[in-house]
């Protein structure tokens, strides 16, 4: 039965988070933005104590969910709770305790020992906080040109990792600011292409590894962006996630990927969390100047404000469906990669094109830093550069309806 | 709860929908528009499958009660096999969905059983008119009260069978509103056009205009409930038809990009063609699910239905022109020759910003 209610666990999660994102979020959103590197403790720490009583925060959440009876929530509720958090602030949703891309990879990739392990430290009472650690100065959205390296020291067991990664979210906040762990992709076998890519869990106080650089940002300045390096840094031969041996074929390399199909949705949710907050502002300002939006109208009636916010809206609601189908899809087992990709290709394309239009239609009030307007523009764009750009993400939708293979397109 | 997939029951229909839509209404649809007419074969099978049918209670000779979800899954199919075919045997639907969702008990029990029960015949309504600004919601044709009646006036355009209709529902203003009033065929003062009229597209359907000169109706013949979930049922149908079409032009051009070569490679191993087929496939599945969304909220009585109805109609008309367009572009020159079915999606796709009330669900 095709049904589009929002589920009553969901809807009563959603209340609090509502809560949180007018209380706790919009008030210090600027201040934030404008203090960057600033840590947001009294969020993050209220964060901690809520999430917990709403039964679990972040991705480690949805991955530790084993509840079979009824039908599986996990991941439409954090994609809930993810989009309205970024309502409130998308810098400091980032910021949230529990567990982001890190756990999700441990949850994708990991085995029932790794998951204990490495999931169980976001139960406690501290916040804890995880990272992906991908991007190389040389190695972007081509994971396959990564050079960090990951050679077995066969006497004491442990893989010694070496290599640079840069614009690592959370990164100070998941080595320096708890004890939690940043996932490190690095090769195997350099001469093995994408064979030889795996990832690696890194505990914060590991010898080796060292924060460097936390960036500058346009946007989501509430949440750091580090650099990381990886000097001869031991990790227990158990941290490595998926196969230790090289194959003949890809697998290991596309299971690591299927981290994405987790992870794409929710950062498309956030997009929309955002674009959504954008959106009912600017037609409470429009409202407040005296236009209304005239629904049902022919559009040759209509007048170019009222197209764009009903194009934006249009725009907004499909994105947001789109999101709910791919995580849908997840809880009930199905594989989603397609689906993930196209959220996300809809949700970067949707927000940043509603967050660009308000600032444009609301004229000198949209570029001035008075209201929220121009910083969302600014934390927007994030959303179709990350966890896969835009162009990526339509690469993957590209070769899955054209069933192609990464070598017929590239 | 949240659910993407069909019941069974709707999984059975489509599976009908979409063999007929394939094995039958496709390749009739070229010849058809270019001839100007389906055989009648072919509108008694596709009547046969019971998609209008299943949508009107037993009680008025249907077997089933209206599901705007299910109604838009099988318009969503047939229209992938064609916009016109699937419109003609839709037609009787405008003339019945208006009257279950706005007429009296009476009504109902005098005019739907024998549209349903018996095999398709010409039934239609005129709600269109020859203005730019075409507005469902302020009509130029008037009905006024008089007496025990009522008189129209007014001129309506593009009505499908209007020559041969046996009854159709005509829409005019009363008041300030939108009013549907059943028209029998052979009213005194009803003017149909001899000549069909030509459009772009759809010329498979015979199109007319209805001259409407102090025609005089008894009140009987006023349908007393509100326009409003009349127009939904179009505005939704119309979103969903438009996936269907746009869905073929996506199809099709991929197919057609998979094929060709160039350059030593086929056309869709270049990135400039296969990011456009992408999007294409992504602004398909946005407005899909927007128009499911709305024809669920139609069905539930959801109190922002009619908007979502609205949005979905504008945004599939959108994107059904987008995707038309790109499928044309897509084949290249190829595309321009009415060999491939691609010029005549992109012509039926520039039609849906104007379509309001040629379908309904």
């Amino acid at each position: 039965m095709i049904e589009f209610e929002v589920p009553e666990k969901i809807a009563g999660v959603m209340n609090v988070i509502e809560t949180v994102a007018v209380n706790m979020m919009r008030p210090v959103a600027r201040y934030f933005d404008e203090n960057e590197h600033e840590i947001p403790w009294d969020y993050i720490n209220f964060m901690q104590t809520a999430t917990k009583a709403m039964g679990g925060g972040g991705t480690s959440m949805a991955a530790g969910s084993g509840n079979k009876e009824g039908p599986r929530l996990a991941y439409q509720r954090l994609a809930f709770m993810v989009e309205g958090l970024s309502w409130g602030d998308a810098g400091l949703y980032l910021c949230m305790p529990g567990g982001m891309l890190g756990s999700a990879a441990v949850a994708a990739a990991g085995n029932d020992e790794q998951k204990e392990r490495f999931l169980k430290r976001f139960k406690g009472d501290t916040p804890v906080f995880d990272a992906m650690c991908m991007t190389e100065p040389q190695a972007g959205s081509d994971t396959s040109a990564i050079r960090a390296t990951a050679v077995l020291d066969k006497e004491t067991n442990e893989w010694i990792l070496n290599g640079e990664k840069i614009f690592v979210t959370s990164g100070h906040k998941a080595l320096l600011d708890s004890k939690g762990f940043i996932v490190v992709w690095a090769t195997i076998d350099p001469s093995a292409g994408r064979r030889g890519m795996r990832s690696f869990v890194v505990e914060a106080g590991t010898p080796g590894v060292q924060v460097t650089k936390l960036e500058h940002k346009l946007g989501i300045r509430a949440s750091d962006t580090a650099s990381i390096v990886l000097q001869d840094c031991r990790v227990p031969f158990t941290n490595i996630l998926g196969s230790p041996t090289v194959e003949t074929s890809t697998k290991g390399f596309k299971g690591a990927m299927a981290t994405f199909d987790a992870t794409r949705p929710i950062v498309a949710a956030q997009a929309i969390g955002l674009a959504r907050a954008t959106l009912e502002l600017l037609k409470e300002m429009l409202a407040e100047n005296g236009v209304t939006i005239r629904y049902g109208l022919p559009r040759q009636k209509l007048t170019s404000v009222e197209k764009d916010v009903m194009d934006m809206e249009i725009q907004l609601r499909t994105a947001w469906l789109l999101v709910i189908k791919a995580v849908w899809m997840m809880d009930n087992g199905k594989p989603n990669s397609l689906e993930s990709s196209m959220c996300k290709v809809r949700a970067g394309d949707v927000v940043t094109k509603i967050t660009q239009k308000a600032v444009e239609i609301m004229g000198p009030l949209g570029y001035s830093r008075e209201y929220l307007l121009e910083k969302w523009f600014r934390d927007a764009k994030i959303s179709d550069i990350y966890e896969g750009t835009g162009q990526i993400n339509r690469l993957v939708v590209a070769r899955q309806i054209l069933e192609y293979r990464s070598q017929d397109l590239s | 709860m949240y659910s993407f997939e069909p019941s069974e029951e709707q999984k059975m229909l489509i599976d009908a929908v979409n063999r007929f839509a394939t094995n039958d209404l496709r390749p009739a649809a070229h010849e058809a528009e270019e001839s100007g007419k389906f055989e009648s074969k072919l509108i008694d099978k596709g009547w046969e499958m019971g998609v209008l049918q299943a949508s009107i209670p037993e009680a008025y000779g249907g077997f089933g009660d209206r599901s705007v979800v299910t109604g838009v899954l099988a318009a969503e199919s047939m229209a992938w096999g064609d916009l016109a075919g699937s419109m003609v045997i839709m037609a009787p639907g405008l003339f019945t969905l208006p009257i279950l969702l706005a007429g009296s008990e009476e009504q109902k029990d005098n005019y739907l059983p024998p549209v349903i029960e018996g095999n398709w015949q010409p039934y239609t309504a005129a709600l269109l008119e020859k203005k730019f600004d075409f507005d469902p919601n302020d009509l130029t044709t008037s009905a006024v009260q008089d007496g025990d009646g009522y008189i129209l006036n007014g001129e309506k355009t593009y009505v499908p069978f209007a020559a041969n209709a046996k009854a159709m529902v005509v829409y005019a203003k009363m008041e300030g509103r939108t009013c549907g009033f059943i028209l029998p065929a052979g009213t005194t003062g009803v003017n149909v056009s001899e000549e069909r009229q030509k459009l772009m597209g759809l010329n498979a359907l015979p199109f007319h205009t209805v001259k409407l000169n102090n025609v005089r109706l008894p009140k009987s013949q006023l349908l007393p409930g509100d326009f409003g979930p009349v127009l939904d049922a179009s505005r939704v149908a119309l979103a969903s038809l438009a996936v269907g079409v746009a869905k073929a032009a996506f199809e099709y051009s991929r197919d057609y990009a998979k094929d060709r070569d160039v350059f030593g490679v086929k056309v869709a191993q270049k990135q400039s063609i296969a990011f456009m087929l992408a999007e294409m496939s992504i602004e398909i599945e946005s407005m899909r699910a927007l128009t499911w969304e709305a024809a669920w909220k139609l069905d539930t009585g959801k109190e922002d239905a009619s908007k979502m109805a609205y949005l979905a109609q504008t945004g599939a008309a959108d994107m059904v022109m987008m995707v038309t367009d790109r499928a044309v572009q897509i084949l290249g020159g190829h595309g321009y020759i009415r060999e491939h079915p691609v010029e005549l999606f992109m012509r039926n796709g520039r039609g849906f910003t104007t379509f309001t009330g040629l379908a309904m669900v």
